[in-house]
């Protein structure tokens, strides 16, 4: 007797903690991506507070296209005029090069594709956030043989302080320099470069490399005196300050550049966002279905406990108490379990080079607010329709051996279901089509909202939508695994309910797997297809981390055996009317190559000063040939002829193109971004070793033939989409927690059952396959249902964008095999524990227990 | 259909040293003894029982609750294991058997039916009485399954689910799938216990007639004495021990053992 009690109790306690369980691994992903996305806003928050003093003082107009500086300066002459203003405390200069790379101790480059490499000037002007860079460890570099680093590159390219480092540099003589690394800076107050490379040099050494000697700066800093405000000292510099220089508060210009930066992550934010979403329906279906088979299996104590006088509002309350309880505990042990999870985030994507190390995580009240929220909400309302289940039916019935809740039909789920889903399916079309946009402009939470309703909704009619392939799976299971098989195939019939709902937890994570995997493959084909368009010459030659090009290098190539010629491409950004407009810039050659269509003028009509507009943008402000177009750039206004109108043209990506003197003319850097080179007949492979020869040399630049650079798009694409699947791991991690939990519990539930058949004969071997069999019924399930949405979603998102560059979809089958395998995987996996657990099972207490 | 073999018809209690030929008998337990529990708490279950059940033959086993009749079936059964003695099934002695020799030993050898739960809900009733053949991939015997089925009167549930079945016939499937893997011999542990008299009749009809028609051994734990005078021979446990044995019994008589072994118990109390 003392056995059996310690026995039911243990088992009521493993329940209780499975269904904790599920609390917990919910409330562990809501906050897990809360807190990293947090953290992720506040390192660019930090990094932006710290670029930028009180005031800045600038010149007016454009950068360059990769977001760096311009290459007008301001006379050194101006930082003493600066620092003499009465609300001034101080003025610095400060210079700023891009394309500045570390060669680490391999001799590679360091750096992603995106991140800046920067080199500076070493000063301590005060950052307007007071988190400015500063030296952490060592000394101040002092004359052209030091050099300081930022730590995190310093550490990753293997330097330690004394080590002479050799540096990249973007243009002029010379192109490398090597210097002693005699300290490190970053952020002593916590913030992260988020994998931008610094080289800091003393000034005049900045000023020599970067600036040709000259006596100057790219933009000055001036700080406050206290108690003077910065819109206050900002209007006292604009008194002094010539055409073409403004003065613009530390604030504006954060704001300025966080705004460009956060748009160009918007995605990833929008992205976290959604997974959240996602983990919390996905912890919710979890609970719930935890919290539906414990409420269920202890009926016949509610049953009791009503028999015994207790009101039906009492036995919904002890349930709700209990509800409670567990959820307050799932939640304090799911806030500890996110943390961890953020951090694995963290790490995960420092992996792709978005290196969030410099930054502690953030942990503000609202994740706080979220995990209780959400850990004591969903279980109340999980443990709520069960509860209400049991104390509706008469505590006689319940009393007796075995009884069948009554169960909402499915019939009215299904109709319920399905009007979720169509509804769903609305608001996809009304967000992924133009229907509504002039209406509303909310086309992303139609999108949104439609996925969510759709997945609902599939998940409402799942038990109906299910029941054929059940069927089907049983009868495959009985004809080849026999009887074992038959019984797994019943089991996964026996509550068609439990069985989806355990399935649509991996449901959700395939669903967007899938649609990914068509993004990205679609996205993989439309590249291949635009390159193959559109790829010019023989030879592309660019800087591999998206930077800048030395221009001499264009004539060290075009001096190459073999090569016929050589086109430039550049790209920048001008000011028209306060919105960035981008241009394009190539010479001769290069127009000659593109080869873009003339609608209106000709090819030889572009000259230094004029400019050669797309079609829909001239038409959209009605310019036509000899019309002239003002824009604000580097050098001040300036005002081109438009020489011709072209068609759309795929190297020609920008609205607007010029010619290089255009550029160089507007002060833009000389500074190429893309040589286009053309092989003489039949001299490619000499081309081709010739150039390989140029470059070896040069760590930053790369020679690409159409295979190769497409490939490079390619792995481009496929790091993104390896983010996400890194994401969605997660996701399917938590689905097979889930089918463990349902079986689990499931195993417990049916413990006589499982007696019975072992006393009959099953082996211990036959019921684990039993189990492992009924866990891949629950896992294939689900990923087919997910698949299937996963088609779905991916081809016609992919068709609503096909007008933007995207306009070939393809649905990557070898990948979908993939996760359908996986799925089994998943499934045996799941088993594991739960079939352990039921064989392990004493056949004698087994068929005893209640 | 095979020939019963039939007792042999001089049939002295023979002493435990000189057991009858193994030919004759289905299972037979020597020495057996079960504690559970340790301490104060501890309960010996069984206290050197030596027993043997013979082919061909319908044994009752009762006796007050916790006198160790249900222990005893569940050690015959290989369903558990003594803690001394020796328990043999046929020619193999189970004491040394691993769990998956056991599993196959009850697979092929032994025939259960029990009070309640007899039944797996998934399966059909016909699914339910082929269970323990189809686990051992193993096809039933067409002519015999059929007999089985007109024999419990089934053939028109053979396509209901248990929760399908009134009491009596969810039993009387039970009896079926006992019988159809034609065991060594069949334990029935309290199987009209939660049956009104009329289902506990048909049931118990059930079982003698396969011991007549058919040879099948049978042993039934009961403390039921109209089930008891269905049986050939009723053995008598109290306190873990073998206290008496009846054979031919008629329900008097075994009220008559059963009373005096009640007074027994209370004047030793």
């Amino acid at each position: 007797m003392i056995r059996a009690a310690l026995r039911s109790l243990l088992a009521r306690k493993l329940r209780l903690v499975m269904s904790t369980f599920a609390i917990v691994l919910g409330v562990a992903f809501v906050v897990g991506t809360l807190i990293f996305s947090d953290t992720l806003n506040r390192s660019f928050t930090a990094l932006f507070a710290s670029t930028v003093g009180d005031v800045v003082v600038r010149p007016v107009g454009g950068t360059t296209e990769a977001g760096g500086p311009s290459s007008a300066t301001l006379p050194a002459a101006l930082v003493d005029e600066l620092a003499a203003l009465p609300g001034a405390a101080r003025a610095d200069g400060n210079v700023t090069a891009i394309g500045v790379y570390v060669v680490d101790s391999d001799g590679k480059a360091v750096g992603g594709y995106g991140p800046p490499a920067l080199g500076l000037n070493d000063n301590d002007a005060p950052a307007a956030g007071g988190e400015g860079l500063a030296l952490v460890a060592g000394e101040s570099p002092v004359g052209p043989d030091e050099l300081a680093l930022d730590q995190v590159t310093a550490e990753s390219a293997g330097y330690q302080i004394g080590d002479t480092v050799p540096v990249l540099l973007p243009r002029g003589d010379p192109d490398r320099i090597e210097a002693t690394l005699t300290g490190l800076v970053g952020f002593p107050e916590g913030g992260s470069l988020n994998g931008a490379t610094l080289v800091v040099l003393d000034t005049p050494t900045a000023q020599d490399l970067f600036l040709d000697g000259e006596e100057a700066f790219n933009d000055i800093w001036v700080t406050a005196r206290d108690g003077v405000s910065q819109e206050e000292l900002a209007a006292e510099a604009s008194g002094l300050l010539p055409d073409g220089v403004e003065a613009v508060t530390g604030d504006a210009a954060a704001d300025e550049s966080a705004d460009e930066l956060l748009d160009a992550i918007s995605f990833l934010t929008t992205f976290l966002l959604i997974f959240a979403g996602i983990s919390l329906v996905v912890g919710s279906f979890l609970i719930v279905n935890t919290f539906s088979m414990l409420v269920a299996q202890r009926s016949r104590e509610l049953a009791l406990l009503r028999a015994l006088g207790a009101s039906r509002v009492q036995v919904v309350a002890s349930v709700q108490a209990e509800a409670a309880v567990l959820g307050v505990v799932g939640s304090t042990i799911g806030l500890g379990l996110g943390v961890l999870l953020a951090v694995a985030l963290r790490a995960l994507f420092a992996q792709v080079g978005l290196d969030l190390s410099g930054q502690s995580l953030v942990f503000t009240p609202r994740v706080v607010v979220a995990a209780y929220a959400v850990g004591i909400l969903v279980t109340a309302v999980a443990a709520l329709a069960p509860a209400l289940r049991t104390v509706r039916i008469a505590p006689v019935q319940a009393l007796r051996d075995d009884v069948a809740l009554p169960e909402a039909s499915l019939a009215r789920r299904f109709r319920g279901g399905l009007a979720l889903f169509v509804l769903g399916c609305l608001s996809l079309v009304a967000g992924l089509t133009d229907l509504l946009d002039d209406v509303v402009d909310a086309g992303g939470w139609f999108t949104g909202a439609g996925v969510l309703l759709v997945l609902l909704g599939t998940t409402a009619m799942s038990p109906v939508l299910a029941q054929p392939f059940l069927g089907a799976t049983r009868r495959a299971y009985a004809a080849v695994f026999g009887s074992v098989g038959n019984l797994a195939g019943q089991n996964s019939l026996r509550n068609p309910r439990r069985t989806t709902a355990t399935a649509s937890a991996l449901m959700i994570g395939l669903t967007l797997a899938c649609t990914m995997a068509i993004v990205g493959d679609s996205a993989k084909a439309s590249t291949d297809r635009a390159i193959e368009q559109n790829f010019v010459g023989d030879y592309v030659v660019s800087n591999p981390f998206g930077g800048e090009l030395n221009p001499a290098l264009a004539d060290q190539v075009a001096a190459v055996d073999g090569v016929a010629s050589v086109a430039r491409e550049r790209f920048a950004l001008a000011q028209e009317d306060g919105d960035a407009r981008a241009l394009a810039a190539t010479d001769r050659a290069g127009l000659a190559l593109f080869d873009p269509v003339f609608v209106e003028g000709a090819p030889d009509d572009l000259v230094d000063g004029t400019v050669v507009l797309k079609e829909d943008f001239a038409a959209d402000r009605d310019l036509g040939v000899g019309d002239e177009l003002t824009v604000t750039v580097p050098a001040g206004e300036q005002t081109w002829t438009v020489a011709g109108v072209i068609e759309d043209n795929p190297v020609i990506f920008t609205p607007v193109l010029t010619t290089i003197g255009t550029l160089e003319a507007g002060g833009f850097p000389a500074a190429d971004y893309v040589l286009f080179v053309t092989a003489e007949d039949e001299a490619g492979a000499t081309a081709r070793d010739g150039l390989d020869d140029l470059v070896a040399d040069l760590p930053v630049v790369s020679v690409k033939d159409q295979q190769e650079f497409a490939a490079d798009q390619r792995a481009q694409i496929d790091q993104f989409v390896l983010i996400i699947y890194a994401l969605l791991g997660l996701a399917l991690l938590i689905a097979v927690l889930g089918i463990v939990n349902t079986l689990a519990l499931s195993v417990i539930e049916r413990t006589r059952e499982i007696g019975l058949l072992r006393a009959v004969g099953l082996t211990r071997g036959q019921l684990r396959r039993m189990i492992t069999l009924e866990s891949v019924v629950i896992a294939v399930l689900g990923a087919l249902l997910g698949v299937v949405l996963g088609l779905g979603f991916g081809v016609s998102l992919m068709y609503a964008v096909r007008d933007q560059g995207l306009e070939v979809i393809s649905v990557p089958f070898g990948q979908v095999a993939v996760f359908l395998l996986l799925a089994v995987v998943v499934g045996v996996l799941a088993a594991f524990w739960p079939a352990r657990r039921a064989a392990r099972l004493d056949v004698l207490e087994a068929i005893a227990t209640e | 259909m095979t020939v019963p073999p039939t007792p042999a018809p001089t049939d002295p209690p023979a002493p435990a040293a000189q057991m009858t030929a193994a030919a004759d008998v289905a299972a037979r337990v020597v020495g057996l003894r079960k504690t559970y529990g340790r301490g104060e708490a501890v309960v010996r279950a069984l206290d050197d029982v030596t027993l043997e059940l013979r082919s061909g033959e319908f044994t009752a086993v009762m006796g007050p609750s916790g006198s160790g009749k249900s222990t005893l079936m569940h050690m015959c059964a290989a369903l558990d294991r003594p803690d001394e003695g020796e328990v043999w099934i046929g020619d193999t002695e189970i004491g040394r058997l691993g769990d998956k020799a056991l599993t196959l030993l009850r697979r092929e050898e032994i025939g259960f039916v029990f009070q309640s739960f007899n039944l797996v809900p998934t399966l059909t009733a016909e699914e339910n009485v082929l269970l323990p053949l189809s686990i051992a991939g193993r096809r039933p015997d067409p002519e015999w399954f059929d007999a089985v089925v007109d024999t419990v009167g089934l053939r028109e549930r053979l396509g209901h689910k248990p929760n399908e079945l009134s009491g009596g016939q969810v039993q009387r499937v039970a009896v079926a799938r006992a019988l159809v893997s034609r065991p060594r011999i069949v334990f029935a542990d309290e199987p009209t216990g939660n049956l009104d008299s009329r289902s506990g009749a048909e049931v118990l009809r059930l079982l003698r007639g396969a011991v007549d028609d058919h040879g099948q051994t049978v042993v039934m734990v009961t403390h039921d004495p109209v089930a008891a005078a269905y049986c050939d021979r009723v053995v008598f446990l109290a306190d873990g021990r073998v206290v008496d044995e009846l054979r031919a019994p008629d329900r008097d008589a075994v009220l008559e053992i059963m009373t005096r072994m009640t007074d027994a118990g209370e004047a030793s109390a």
